[in-house]
This record gives C-alpha cells, structure tokens and sequence, in this order.
C-alpha cells in the first residue's frame, strides 16, 4: 500500500519535474526567436522539412475527408430536404474542427515525429554537446528555427487542408449527388463568417502548432540518449501531441463558440 | 598561475562518486594527459571543465574565471577560446565535412567566403583529409571522423583544446602524424593541451605532465619520466599494460563468486 | 548552393499556397467579401416579436440578398423588437410602404427578414422606417392557437 502511494508521488514529482523542465526549454527557446529574423535562411530550411514534406500528405487526407463528408452529410441532411444545406456543413465542419484538428494529429504523426527522431539522434550523436562546446547555443541554433518553422506551417497546412476539403465536399456532393452548385456555394458562404469560423479556426490551428512542435523538440531534446531512448520519445511525441490537441481543442471551441 | 585550476572536485552520478576530491592544475602552453582506467570519469573531467557538467562541490577555474558562476553569454565566451574534440566526433552529420569545419566560423565570424575557403582548407590539409571535404560525415571511417573533428576544434584558434582519446581508431601512420600534429600545435600555437588517452607510449612522448585517475582520485602525477620510474605497483601496471595488478578492470559491486552463489534470481 | 534555391522555390510554392488557400476560406467559403460593400444604408424595423433572429441574419426580396441585420435591440418604450437593417447601396429603390415580414427558411431552418414592396413612389434613404412589419411565428404559439380553435369549433 505504501509503495504504490509512493510510486504515485514519484511519478507526480517526475511529471511535474519534466514540465518544468519543458517551460523552461520553452523560455530558452524562445530567446532564440528574434536573432532568427536576420538570419531566415536557417527557418526556410525548415519549413522545407516541416513543411512542404507534410503538404502532400494533407493535400490526400484533406480531399478525403471533404468527400467523406459530403457523402454522409448528405445522406443525413436528405433526410430533412436540406440537401442545399450540404455546403455549410462541409465548410462549417471543416473550418471550424476538422481543418484545425486533422491536420494537426497529421501533422504530429508526420513532422513531430521526424522533428523528435531528429533531435534525439543529434543529441545520442553528441551534436548537441559539440555545438555547446563550440560556444554555439543548440537550443536558439538548431531547435529554434525548428520551432518557427512549425508555427509558421501548422495554420497554412490547415487551411490547405480546409480549403481541400471543401472542394472535396463540392465534389461530391455536386458532382456525385447531384447537389445544385449555387445553393451550395451560396449558403456556404451565408453561413460561414469569416471572423467566427475561419479567423477562430487559424487561431486554433496556430495554438495546435506551437503545441505540437513544442513537445516534438522537447521530447527530442529530453530523450535518452539511446536508440531505444529515442524511440520512445517519437512514441511520446505522437501520443502527448494528440492529447494536447484533442484537449485544446475541447478548451478552445467552449472559448470560441460557447457562448453562440 | 595555472591556466585550469580544479580544487576538491566533488561529482556524483547517482551514488556512485566519480570524483572524490580532486585537484588538478593545467598549466599554459603544456601538453597535460590525463589518463586512467576505463569509466573513471575522464569524459565527464572535461564535460566540467567545459561547463556542460556542474560539480556538487570544488571549483574549477579557467584562465581565472570560475566557469560554474559564469552567465550563460560569459560562459559562451569562455568556450570560444576552448576547443573540444569529443570521443565520437560529434560531427554534424547533415552537414559536409567542409561545412563541418567551416560551421564554427561561419557562425562566429563575419569573414567573407573565400576565406573561410582558405582556412578551412588549410585546416583539413593539416589532418590529412583536404579531398575529403564533400564526404558526408555517414562516409567517414571513424578515426577520418576524429581527424575532422580536430580539424574543426582548431578552426577558431582557441587558447586550449581538449582532445578525448584523439588516436583511438588511428592506423599507426595516421597515429604518428596526430601525436606530432598535438605537439607541433602546441608549440607554435602557444596552444594548451589537455590529452585524455589510453595509449601510454604515444601520450608520454609527447605530454609534459600526466594526471593518473582512478576510483575518483588523483593516483599519481608528474612528468613521464617520473612516472615510469614511479614504485608504485599500480602506476607500473598501468604505464606497461600489464593484466594482473590492482588496476580495477572491472565496474565496481560485489565480488564475481558472491553473484555466482547469491540465490537471488533477479525478476 | 543550387539545392538550397530549390529549397527556396518549394518554400515559397508552400507559403504561397497556404495563403492562397486562406483566401479561398475568406473569400469563397465565407462571407467575408460583404464586408468589402459594407457601407451601405441603414433602415429600422419594430417587431412584436423576432424569434430566432440573429445580428447578421440575411435580409432578402423576393428572394434576392438585399441586405443582412446590422443591430437588434428593445425599444424601451413599445416593448418591441427594434432591428436595424443595412441594406446593399446598389438597392437604392425600395418603396417606403414595403413591409417586412420574419420568415424561416424551411421548416427547421434559420430565420430571415423578407421584405415585400409597396407601391409608393418614395424610397427608403439611410434612417428610414419601414413601418408594416409582422412578427416571427413562433412554433409554440401556432400550434396553440390552432389547438384552441379546434376545441372552440367543437364546442359549437
Ligand atoms: N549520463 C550518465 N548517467 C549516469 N552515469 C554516467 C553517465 N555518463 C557517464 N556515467 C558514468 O560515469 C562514469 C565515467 O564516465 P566517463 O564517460 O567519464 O568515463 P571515461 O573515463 O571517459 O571512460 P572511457 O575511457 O571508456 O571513455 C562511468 O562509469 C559511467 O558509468
Ligand atoms: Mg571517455
């Protein structure tokens, strides 16, 4: 009995160990920001890797799941002779959760895990220790461009997903199911407001991002230096971003839309 | 006045103390070796003198600088002027051998391209690996990486470098150029070498002090010379490399028959 | 130095299509090119009742958008439902005896305001009153209405 209440302390010290730990990384991190506006070639680099290699991915997923949606949102609206209805629901869907929320577990599965394999390799390697000890600061050289990159890519990816989405919804539901094209546009862009839906969801998207990215480079740079290590922190990353997004998520509509 | 001072160096991993009270003095322009039996804490000797580890007691001053009360920017400062070869190279290994070399300078200087060209070419001309320079460190051998790693310790021209085991993986010839390249430095450099080897011969030859670790203690210190000479059992055994004697070989527990006989079966 | 300009170009293809697709969520998916013909003019409405109106809701004649709900508010004096509408400038020609009525769209759907044209040869300028208006129904009240008619005609 004293051992598992024991265990349980040691565990809650460790956790809060590691989040500290973690803020602090942030604030460090964050130092490293401004320097990175004089020298943006080492960000570019990044949303090359961060970015661009996930589009493609999210160009396929956001597609489909815009088609999903139209398909069963048809199915359900014909029900109550609203099919015209079916453009609101695709977009409102996708503006406001799906965009921001696919594509940032997609982008957890996609980038943070690479970003956290890459981190914990390079400090298994000792390229962290060595760029300390050529006076150069790993966490503003190496881990804050990273960082920008992810903030920078996250609300694009989603938007290219929202965007994709919703013509994969049109798709479908005009050209499938034969929805007029006008009615779907039309009330579409009645029902969606700008403010409400779209400029909310980048915000979440951006929230997502630096989230997402943030624990990536964390994990990586708090992994044990061994391959098994390493690999358990790209574990972590996948799991604690999909926690923290799905949990954010939850926060940010009841801040956003709660009060509809 | 020593250019690294280390006072009652108190550090634990755990608790186990990899340094029980030690004192070391490093003096400028000298080649100091620091040698002992694997896992004595030589590494993590030079991770403190570099700042990245703290000590849980003792100081550890450089050129007169406490570096564990150093801000984080006077600290960066400090390591500057102090190059470190790592055990394992620790090249950057997205980048070229010769952006390996140049990165240093391309982060800490604004000399223009053509010069970073020259220097870093006469750097790598110096270890031997000039036509090397478009290999990925992934196609280096492990002692071309070391080599390239000195190659970029020294690229900044610090005051000190501290080389762990820089022969390790050396073919003979390649050894007997790295041993002369850490004299020659030296001398002309001015240059203050700290030197962490287990290859007793080529270390003597060219160190002008030699620390002996072991079990957290300073064993011996003094010239080669004296040390060769020294009477006691344990630094003969060490400085011939022979296998019996009471050097430890083996990490520190209980004796090899009691964990033979304990009926624990550990789960 | 030739792979880092390709890494250039991509990123930039990226960036550019991220906020290429923004545009397209601004523009296409919502509304915000109204915002672009805002200054329109503004008329006012009282109702005894709006149900489920909303600021923003669409205003329409016959059909067509002609404006959207820029204000609600409660008279003070009346008790009713003072609504102020902000109509498209292109609409310049709405007859100052149009009436407007609270409609739904569908039997579920949202609610709008309809307006129906008059005959005057006057226009509606900016702080204009459109003074024929009828309430919202209000689902409640119909079905209790038509029950009690029920129950009254059994009677007789
Ligand atoms: N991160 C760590 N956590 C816990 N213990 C460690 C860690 N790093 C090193 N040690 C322990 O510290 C001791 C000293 O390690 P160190 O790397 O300094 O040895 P070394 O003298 O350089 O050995 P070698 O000659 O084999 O390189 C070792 O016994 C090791 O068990
Ligand atoms: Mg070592």
């Amino acid at each position: 009995m004293m051992e598992t209440i024991r265990s349980l302390g040691i565990w809650g010290l460790n956790t809060f160990e590691r989040l500290g730990r973690g803020h602090l990384f942030l604030l460090h991190l964050l130092t490293g920001i401004p320097a990175l506006f004089f020298r943006f070639s080492l960000v570019i680099q990044q949303l090359y890797s961060v970015g661009v290699l996930s589009v493609f991915l999210i160009l396929i997923s956001g597609l489909f799941v815009g088609m999903v949606l139209g398909l069963q949102g048809y199915n359900t609206l014909v029900d109550f002779g609203a099919e015209e209805s079916l453009g609101v629901l695709v977009a409102l869907s996708l503006v406001r959760e799906l965009g921001p929320v696919v594509s940032a577990l997609l982008f957890a599965g996609r980038a943070g895990s690479a970003l956290t394999a890459e981190i914990g390799l390079m400090k298994s390697t000792e390229q962290l220790s060595g760029m300390e000890m050529m006076a150069i600061d790993p966490i503003r050289r190496v881990i804050a461009p990273r960082f920008l990159a992810g903030l920078i890519s996250m609300p694009l990816l989603a938007a290219i997903f929202s965007a994709v989405g919703v013509f994969g919804g049109f798709l479908v539901g005009h050209g499938l199911l034969g929805v007029d094209d006008g009615a779907f546009w039309s009330q579409m862009q009645v029902k969606t407001d700008w403010f409400d839906d779209v400029f909310n969801g980048v915000i979440k998207s951006m929230v997502f991002g630096f989230v997402v990215t943030w624990i990536a480079l964390f994990e990586g740079y708090d992994a044990i230096p061994t391959s098994e290590g390493v690999g358990r922190a790209t574990t972590r990353t996948v799991v604690h971003s999909a926690f923290a997004i799905l949990g954010l998520d939850f926060v940010l509509t009841a801040l956003m839309f709660g009060d509809e | 006045m020593p250019l690294v001072k280390i006072r009652d160096l108190h550090f634990y991993r755990g608790d186990r103390a990899i340094f029980d009270g030690v004192n070391i003095d490093i003096h400028q322009g000298k080649i100091t070796a620091i040698m002992g039996p694997s896992g004595t804490g030589k590494t993590t000797l030079l991770r403190l003198i570099g700042g990245q580890l703290r000590p849980h007691r003792g100081t550890i001053e450089v050129d007169g600088q406490n570096v564990h009360k150093l801000s984080h920017t006077e600290l960066y400062e400090l390591r500057k002027r102090m190059g470190m070869l790592f055990q394992s190279g620790a090249l950057l290994t997205d980048l070229t051998v010769f952006d390996n070399v140049a990165f240093p300078l391309r982060e800490h200087t604004d000399l223009p391209e053509s010069m970073i060209r020259d220097l870093v070419l006469i750097k790598l001309q110096t270890v031997g690996l000039r036509c090397a320079r478009d290999l990925m460190p992934s196609e280096l051998s492990g002692g071309m990486a070391r080599r390239v790693a000195l190659a970029r310790a020294v690229t900044l021209d610090p005051m000190m470098i501290m080389y762990d085991e820089p022969f390790t993986g050396q073919d003979p010839i390649s050894m007997g150029t790295l041993v002369n390249l850490i004299h020659r430095m030296n001398e002309a450099m001015e240059l203050t070498s700290i030197v962490v080897s287990h290859d007793v011969a080529e270390t003597a030859e060219i160190a002008d002090y030699i620390y002996l670790l072991s079990e957290g203690k300073v064993i011996e210190e003094g010239s080669p010379v004296k040390l060769k000479r020294s009477s006691s059992q344990w630094v003969q055994q060490f400085m011939q490399g022979l296998p019996d004697g009471p050097v430890p070989f083996h990490y520190p527990g209980t004796g090899f028959s009691d964990d033979l006989l304990s009926p624990e079966v550990s789960a | 130095m030739m792979q880092d300009k390709n890494t250039e170009i991509t990123v930039g293809m990226f960036v550019a299509a991220g906020i290429a697709a923004l545009f397209v969520l601004a523009m296409k998916v919502s509304n915000l090119t109204e915002f672009t013909d805002e200054k329109g003019y503004q008329v006012i409405a009282e109702f005894e009742n709006i149900g489920g109106l909303k600021v923003r809701s669409p205003v329409t004649m016959a059909g067509v958008r002609v404006g959207r709900v820029a204000d609600i508010s409660l008279d003070p004096d009346s008790y009713n439902a003072k609504v102020t509408l902000n109509l498209y400038s292109k609409v310049d020609n709405i007859p100052t005896d149009t009436s407007a009525s609270i409609l739904t769209a569908g039997l579920l759907g949202e609610q709008y305001i309809g307006l129906e044209a008059g005959a005057e040869e006057e226009f509606l300028q900016d702080g204009g009153v459109i003074d024929l208006t009828q309430p919202a129904l209000v689902l409640e009240q119909v079905i209790g209405q038509f029950l009690f008619s029920k129950a009254e005609g059994e009677d007789k």
